[in-house]
């Protein structure tokens, strides 16, 4: 069982933007999606949800055509969380993470006790029970970012795409998002900028370069100096993280600053 | 004011038991976040903006330059209900003057909010409203080229209203194509369009007005400011019975419509079929505010202020908001056009000019308290 991209590519204004994009997630992975930006992470994530069309390929969710799906059941099986937005109107945390149930629900339905009893559970998912009352636009952007993935848990899906979700965030709430998330043994296909916690938090990562991935693979083999330079057109070092052993970068300065860059390359000493 | 007493929290007003435990007894932590300052249980709300309603009809019918009791008021609406009408003077003041244009008042503020809701979501700003956007304005284009011209005539006595809708929808495509940057909307220009073609629709009403005739400054001053003077039951199944069916519909869609006021790709992301929802909203939309232009003219800001004031009170849950509103907005209409024709009696003041004096301070007021949605840096 997996969410299988085949030969995706989508035009967005009559622009490719992605071409020919293979990525397979096998259930219970945390697959991630790196790249330099506009190297075409999110317009990826875009067309599984479909905000964007593409123009040849296929979606499949375990064998089945995603995209051929009807609205809700796609909903019900895929829950998105992107980057912390604002939002213009007035909703308690309580009603942000009771709009997760939108795909279980038909026309006149009300909330019933079902639905109280997942959103109160994905709200003590997330630790925010203290915040419930809370006006969302109140909290802080680690703080509604947990409310987003509450009510992506209360979306009932057993996969999830985050789109870049610990943009604007500090270290600590990064470390938090993607803990949390790892945590709940869901699916998971994430965009992501930093290289270092994409390693230490992915089983697979693919990297992208103007639309196309370049390389795939366990985090160790795909992060690499020669990788990123190709990739991202920088020089960084590429030490292993002391603890777990993941690729870890380390920014460089440029030849320009007088700094030495030939010569053996020692790794630095980190206790 | 009533309205003031409307917005006072009743915190202990015995919520209707909404079975608040958690269905598993040895999970506890789940029962505590549903006690706590909860919003307002709806059905609260819904009975004062019905009693507040009520109150507001009674006094539009009774108050006039002949007042008569509210008692007096509901005797000839019973009798009429019986169908016994007495031929007396109070039959005919409250039966063929002011009650059609007291409900006509009411049903044309409830349909306003109704769009302007509608709009704010359509756009992700709490501060759009048919009117700021030039669709009312359109509207009023479409009513008087009928009028005028005698368009749609075959459509008899929908053609008014079918023209309104019409300069409605092209008013509205018209602002959302200008001011659509690449991918998305930005509010300012929006706003800002909306502004510009607003003024632009008005000076075509009123053009088109003074070429059908030079001494038409009154039928001006109807379109663009707005009226109930010339109010009569004729005119009220059509808006009443669009305002239906576009309840009707919403109240179907408000899980769709929360999702939607996230932003078009979360809404995406939760199952809604985006592309429809939006296009079914830009049509109730229009025809909302077409039918209400088409029978009271332009009436500015009551989109704008009455869901402001109902989101105050219910929060944004849309669910909540529009049958609130839809009370909330026909009472607020009701009081308006009551001043309107007794503050300068036995003159009548444009409705419009009483909304805008509630309306242009509460907009101000908005704006300086987000100024970050109109292109200020945060």
């Amino acid at each position: 069982m997996s969410l299988d991209l085949i030969g995706l590519s989508v035009d967005i204004g009559g622009r490719r933007i992605v071409s020919n994009i293979d990525i397979t997630v096998p259930d219970g992975r945390f697959v991630g999606l790196l790249g330099p930006n506009g190297s075409g992470k999110s317009t990826i994530l875009k067309a599984i949800y479909r905000v964007h069309h593409p123009v040849t390929g296929q979606v499949l969710l375990d064998g089945a055509d995603l995209l051929a799906m009807r609205h809700k059941d796609a909903a019900r099986r895929i829950a998105v969380v992107s980057q912390e937005s604002t939002v213009e109107f007035d909703f308690t945390v309580l009603e942000m993470v009771m709009i997760g149930r939108t795909p279980h629900k038909g026309p006149f339905d009300r909330d019933d006790d079902k639905d109280r009893a997942i959103v109160a559970e994905a709200i003590e998912r997330v630790g925010c029970e203290d915040m419930t009352h809370r006006s969302f636009n109140t909290l802080s952007g680690g703080e509604k970012q947990r409310v987003l993935i509450a009510r992506a848990i209360a979306q009932g899906a057993d996969h999830l795409i985050l789109d870049e979700p610990t943009n604007h965030l500090d270290i600590r709430y990064q470390l938090e998002v993607l803990e949390l998330v790892a945590g709940f043994g869901m699916t998971v296909l994430a965009a992501l900028h930093d290289l270092s916690l994409a390693a230490l938090f992915c089983d697979t990562v693919c990297l992208l370069a103007d639309g196309v991935i370049v390389t795939s693979g366990p985090p160790k083999a795909v992060i690499t100096a020669e990788m990123v330079r190709h990739a991202y057109g920088a020089d960084v070092l590429v030490v292993e993280h002391p603890e777990t052993g993941t690729p870890h970068l380390i920014p460089r300065r440029s030849a320009r600053e007088g700094l030495p860059l030939s010569g053996p390359v020692r790794p630095p000493q980190i206790q | 004011m009533r309205q003031g007493d409307q917005q006072v929290p009743v915190p202990s007003a015995s919520p209707p038991a909404p079975s608040p435990h958690s269905p598993d007894p040895g999970a506890p932590i789940q029962a505590s976040p549903w006690r706590r300052r909860d919003r307002l249980p709806l059905w609260i709300v819904l009975v004062a903006c019905a009693v507040l309603l009520l109150v507001t009809m009674t006094l539009g019918v009774g108050i006039g330059s002949v007042s008569l009791s509210p008692r007096a008021v509901w005797q000839v609406i019973v009798d009429h209900l019986a169908g016994h009408p007495k031929n007396t003077v109070a039959d005919a003041i409250v039966w063929q003057i002011r009650l059609p244009r007291v409900l006509l008042a009411a049903v044309v503020g409830a349909a306003l909010t109704t769009a302007g809701t509608v709009v704010q979501v359509l756009v992700r700003n709490a501060l759009a409203d048919p009117f700021l956007l030039g669709i009312s304005s359109g509207a009023s284009v479409g009513a008087t080229a009928v009028l005028l011209f005698g368009a749609f005539a075959s459509l008899g006595i929908w053609a008014v209203s079918f023209g309104s809708v019409l300069g409605a929808l092209a008013a509205m495509a018209a602002v959302f194509l200008i001011s659509r940057t690449r991918h998305q909307l930005a509010p300012t220009q929006l706003i800002l369009v909306g502004v510009v073609l607003s003024a632009l629709f008005e000076s075509v009403t009123s053009f088109l007005i003074f070429r059908g005739n030079p001494q038409a400054t009154q039928s001006v001053l109807f379109w663009l400011l707005g009226s109930f003077g010339n109010a009569n039951w004729a005119q009220l199944p059509i808006p009443a019975i669009a305002l239906v069916v576009a309840m009707g519909y919403l109240l179907s869609q408000g899980r769709p419509l929360n999702a939607f006021a996230m932003g078009a790709e979360p809404a995406a992301s939760l199952g809604v079929d985006v592309h429809r929802l939006r296009r079914n909203l830009f049509v109730v939309t229009s025809l909302m505010a077409g039918v209400a232009v088409a029978v009271s003219g332009v009436i500015g800001f009551v989109g704008l202020v009455v869901p402001h004031i109902v989101r105050l009170i219910v929060g944004s849950n849309h669910r909540r908001v529009l049958p609130v509103g839809v009370l909330f907005g026909a009472a607020f209409m009701v009081l308006g056009d009551l001043l309107a024709r007794t503050i300068v009696a036995p003159q009548e003041m444009p409705i419009g000019v009483i909304t805008a004096f509630i309306g242009a301070p509460t907009l101000i007021v908005l704006i300086r308290r987000r100024p970050y949605l109109y292109g200020a840096t945060q």
